[in-house]
């Protein structure tokens, strides 16, 4: 064996084990679920093997699942243009405060180690009719009787945002982290005030950041489930509670397998357009 | 001397052949690479049926219910025989039988399952098992109404023990809400304009569909006007502040004064009620009745199971267990004598013939399931 060929050979060997666990629990599942998504649920919940397109006909025809697949995205817009708001003045000022920037990325990585779940359901306590909030606001006479404010779209988004906004933190504060702060005083320099500063130089600069934050929020608010569940009122269903319903629920796994490769169709082409116009780079650096 | 044939004897073997020659060196470890790998794919599945004879798994409500198991039921099962019982939980019923479908038979072996529903829905996905009643005397002290039930839809044989029944009431806070307006309006309060963004419900389609049909004056097991049961669910739906989706969940919204009123578990009502909740406990005319059963699933360990279930259905572990999740236990009143405490919980029957409660008809909603638990998804988001 030549040594061209081997050396050619050594990154695909280094990269087999990362490539067989893609490929093991993530291409191979996909397949079956593909699969599934053409098999047909009978009248007694077993599966009837097959190549029926009566799942994808229904998923992609029925305006039911049109209607939630779009109040999803709405949901998940809102949700990543509130993080954006919120998070973005939270890196800045991460990442130009000296000294204590190690304790301020710890803090905000404290929530991740309180299970997603609790986290979720803390918002029962605090906004509750026996909660925080009501027990204030009564107290203090402002109200006579507790306020209903939970199980609606507005506390969804709450709580989405809650769960998403230090992915967006992290990935803004990556970016203006490697801005060169001289750059900000090249333009003081040259007659703008900060404010324009900012928005001519750091705010540009720190756009992928802001797009790599948003795409996580978007992607992983829209897939969401347990959050309209714990917090959300009767109708406010999002499309992941859809294909658990269909799974779980109806035991219609054909079904669920077709609404849930729906949604990851539509989650993919995001991503999709986000790696054409802004590149994965910014991401990675993000998770990283 | 025959020496005994183990994995130890079939390397030595094969080691001997390569040495002699008769086998060349890639063979050699071609044939050992093979045996690896059979080794760990068998393993994962092995471990079931190695462990089969050391413990049986069972998997229940969790929370008050789970516990009376654990303490009374599992943990003197375990001192008495030995076999460890390995306890899991899940939050209904759906959510399990996916579980129990995508996993290998043998995985799960007793499940504490409710109402009739589920047993026929277990059978007719090929799930059941065949017990040998022989190993489990304690049946006999059950109410045979209860277990008459369960064998017609496996042609007369038994996939599962009775062991508790209970009913699916009305719960409702008597600082808000009196006896008597309870009595009076029962079911029509859960569509009750005036208690709007206080009302609650299971999100669960049969019950919701149970109480719609009371609501518009129908009888569960034979609606003829669908139409008008779905447009009270869809009232109900309008006006309630939340559907919940387990015992816990409902004790919260109850406790917390975040509903008023919503159909109930009776148990976990009078857990409520023990825990010093002002909640009110009704069954209206019509209401709904359960019962809950020990299923054993096809490929378990059955010597074990059938022991264990012989055990929990012993008089003083059912009874225990009974006063510890407060649901009245499958024991007949007449045959077994109960404690006081038993005989004062909600839903008992001191006849032990069930005839005053009203239980989902196998057939009729087995048969609808299909349609209704679909239809029921899309009018609980607001279609």
């Amino acid at each position: 064996m030549s040594v061209e060929s081997r050396e050619a050979r050594q990154p695909w060997i280094l990269l087999s084990p990362a490539l067989s666990a893609v490929a093991l629990l993530l291409f191979v599942p996909l397949g079956f679920i593909l699969v599934y998504s053409f098999w047909l649920r009978t009248a007694t919940g077993a599966d009837q093997a097959g190549f029926y397109l009566d799942n994808w006909a229904e998923a992609l025809s029925d305006p039911f699942y049109r209607d939630i697949l779009l109040n999803t995205l709405k949901i998940a817009a809102i949700t990543t243009l509130v993080c954006a708001l919120m998070g973005y003045p939270a890196a800045y000022f991460i990442a130009r405060s000296r000294g204590n920037k190690a304790i301020l990325l710890l803090l905000l990585m404290l929530p991740f180690w309180i299970s997603y779940i609790i986290r979720t359901m803390s918002w029962i306590n605090i906004l509750g009719v026996s909660g925080a909030v009501n027990w204030v606001l009564t107290s203090l006479g402002i109200v006579a009787e507790p306020i209903q404010m939970l199980y609606n779209e507005t506390t969804v988004i709450l709580g989405l945002v809650h769960f998403l906004l230090p992915f967006m933190v992290l990935n803004v504060f990556v970016s203006l982290d490697g801005i060169d702060t001289t750059l900000e005083d090249a333009a003081n320099s040259l007659g703008a005030t900060r404010w324009q500063a900012f928005l001519q130089v750091t705010l540009p600069l720190s756009l992928p950041g802001l797009a790599a934050g948003g795409l996580l929020c978007f992607v992983l608010g829209a897939g969401t489930y347990i959050t309209p569940l714990v917090l959300g009122g009767p109708t406010d269903a999002m499309f992941a509670n859809l294909v658990f319903e269909a799974i779980i629920t109806q035991l219609n796994w054909p079904l669920g397998s077709a609404l849930s490769l729906m949604l990851l169709a539509v989650l993919g082409a995001l991503v999709l357009l986000y790696n054409r116009y802004l590149g994965m780079a910014q991401l990675m650096k993000g998770l990283g | 001397m025959t020496r005994k044939m183990d994995d130890t004897t079939r390397y030595e073997r094969l080691r001997e052949r390569y040495l002699n020659g008769d086998l060349d060196r890639r063979g050699f470890l071609g044939l050992l690479g093979a045996a690896g790998l059979a080794y760990g794919v068998q393993t994962p599945f092995a471990k079931y049926a190695r462990a089969a004879a050391e413990q049986v798994r069972f998997d229940g409500w969790g929370g008050v219910v789970s516990e009376a198991f654990r303490e009374y039921a599992f943990d003197p099962y375990t001192a008495a025989t030995g076999v460890n019982v390995v306890d899991g939980t899940f939050g209904g019923a759906d959510e399990y039988i996916s579980r129990v479908k995508a996993s290998q038979p043998g995985e799960f072996n007793i499940a504490h399952l409710s109402g009739v529903f589920d047993y026929v829905r277990y059978h007719n996905l090929e799930l059941s098992s065949e017990l040998n009643e022989d190993n489990i005397p304690n049946l006999a002290n059950v109410i045979p109404a209860l277990v008459d039930v369960l064998r017609k839809p496996t042609g007369g044989t038994l996939s599962a023990v009775p062991y508790d029944y209970g009913t699916t009431g009305l719960a409702y806070n008597r600082k808000h809400i009196s006896d008597d307006e309870m009595k009076e309006k029962g079911a029509m309060l859960l569509i009750d304009e005036a208690l709007k963004g206080k009302i609650g419900g299971w999100g669960e389609w049969k019950t919701r569909i149970w109480y719609a049909a009371l609501q518009t004056g129908q009888d569960p097991n034979g609606i003829e006007d669908m139409d008008a049961v779905w447009d009270a669910i869809r009232t109900h739906r309008d006006i309630a502040l939340k559907y919940w989706g387990s015992g816990a969940e409902l004790m919260s919204l109850l406790a917390e004064e975040e509903i008023y009123v919503t159909e109930a578990w009776s148990g976990r009502v009078k857990a409520l009620q023990d825990q010093g909740h002002d909640i009110g406990y009704y069954d209206p005319p019509g209401g709904l009745g359960w019962q809950e059963c020990l299923f054993v699933l096809r490929g378990s360990p059955m010597p074990e199971c059938e022991e264990l279930l012989n055990f929990m259905l012993s008089p003083e572990t059912s009874i225990a267990v009974a006063e510890g999740q407060n649901y009245p236990p499958a024991l007949d009143p007449n045959k077994v004598e109960l404690t006081e405490k038993v005989k004062a919980l909600p839903a008992f029957d001191p006849t032990g013939t069930l005839a005053g409660l009203n239980f989902f008809d196998p057939p009729y909603w087995n048969g609808n399931e299909a349609e209704w638990s679909k239809t029921f998804g899309r009018v609980q988001k607001g279609y």
